[in-house]
């Protein structure tokens, strides 16, 4: 059992289990792995608070109301399923800062808790836009051989790229 | 298919919670909830993203389609178009370099203690889900729609059976993985 206590398992196992994992999330469940429509259900959730039932009037929430589906548990549960790995091979550490971020633009946190944020938020309206992320396209879209999910995630790629050089070899 | 079992709606919440229990011990094992391995994958300069995805989509592929042949699954493939597919996929890849998680890598991370993807990125998504959600009965109507191919498959596209595309696919995938770890990376 020293695999369960490992910390860091080869990348090609990590992808055998997770395709395992979505035979049975279709076989028992009759549902693809997705992540980004639980973020969107919980907006409108936060939303309810302010407004109350008028969000349900909303077209988007018809169409994805705002509760808890099967998709929010799973997301979930991926909190918790990371937990108990970081737990087990005692690599659960608060960190503020991430280590790639810190050798090039220093370990305050105020800066890198902005560029989250607003890389946040443009995540929110991308995944939400494409209508999936890279669990709900990059993974369950692409198995099924979707032609939707291929387009989607050769330009999360290809925009993720640019980016990335922009931020780690232009500004910083 | 067990229809029986997919209508029981409590039972279907439990067994969500344990495959979201399952996957996120899968990331975070994998090393895809750390912002470094992310953003070596969009540098260039780290495979261990594209490594994961490949591989899963071989076994998922393989497996999905042999259970569909059985009549033991249904798909459920998502319909795209140019502006949603194109224009949604490159704002995603932004955010995805500018955060460094993806909304289910993201909730890995807090589980292993990142706290910028706790206050940071989570809350950055849930407003970004909420201002396409104010955004989307214009954007349906004039955008999202250009180009829109519907939810067709590679199969359907190239009207031959899936195993046609599947074990080209997976020989070419494999031997891409094979390539990248001859070479180094």
């Amino acid at each position: 059992m020293d695999w369960l206590f490992m910390t860091k398992w080869s990348p090609y196992a990590v992808g055998i289990a997770i395709g395992i994992m979505s035979w049975l999330t279709f076989y028992l469940s009759n549902k693809p792995i997705g992540c980004s429509t639980a973020f969107a259900r919980t907006s409108g959730m936060i939303e309810k608070l302010f407004i109350g039932r008028k969000v349900d009037e909303k077209e988007y929430f018809k169409k994805f109301p705002a509760k808890i589906d099967w998709e929010w548990m799973f997301v979930f549960g991926i909190i918790i399923g990371s937990f108990i790995s970081a737990q087990l091979s005692g690599s659960f550490e608060a960190v503020m800062v991430p280590q790639l971020w810190a050798n090039t633009f220093g370990s305050s946190a105020i800066p890198r808790l902005l560029v989250a944020l607003i890389g946040g938020i443009l995540m929110g309206i991308g995944s939400r836009w494409a209508g999936g992320c890279t669990s709900g396209h990059g993974i369950s879209g692409t198995l099924q051989l979707t032609v939707s999910s291929w387009i989607s995630v050769i330009f999360f790629f290809i925009g993720g790229i640019i980016m990335a050089q922009i931020i780690f070899n232009v500004i910083g | 298919m067990l229809t029986k079992l997919h209508s029981k709606s409590k039972l279907q919440l439990f067994l969500a919670l344990l495959a979201g229990i399952l996957f996120g011990f899968f990331l975070q094992k994998g090393g895809v909830s750390n912002y470094n391995i992310i953003l070596g994958q969009l540098l260039l300069t780290d495979f261990t993203v594209i490594k994961i995805i490949l591989t899963a989509i071989v076994v998922g592929m393989i497996g999905i389609y042999g259970m569909k042949s059985l009549g033991l699954v249904e798909l459920h493939p998502k319909s795209g178009s140019f502006g949603k597919s194109v224009v949604g996929g490159l704002i995603f890849g932004l955010g995805f370099a500018t955060l460094g998680y993806c909304p289910g890598t993201i909730s890995a991370a807090v589980g292993q203690g990142n706290l910028d993807a706790l206050i940071g990125g989570i809350i950055g998504i849930i407003i970004g889900a909420a201002i396409f959600a104010q955004w989307y009965p214009k954007l349906n109507k004039k955008f999202l729609h250009l180009g829109d191919f519907g939810d067709i498959r590679f199969p359907g596209l190239l009207k031959v059976n899936a195993w046609i595309v599947i074990i080209p696919l997976s020989v070419i995938i494999i031997g891409f993985l094979y390539w990248l770890e001859s070479a180094g990376y």
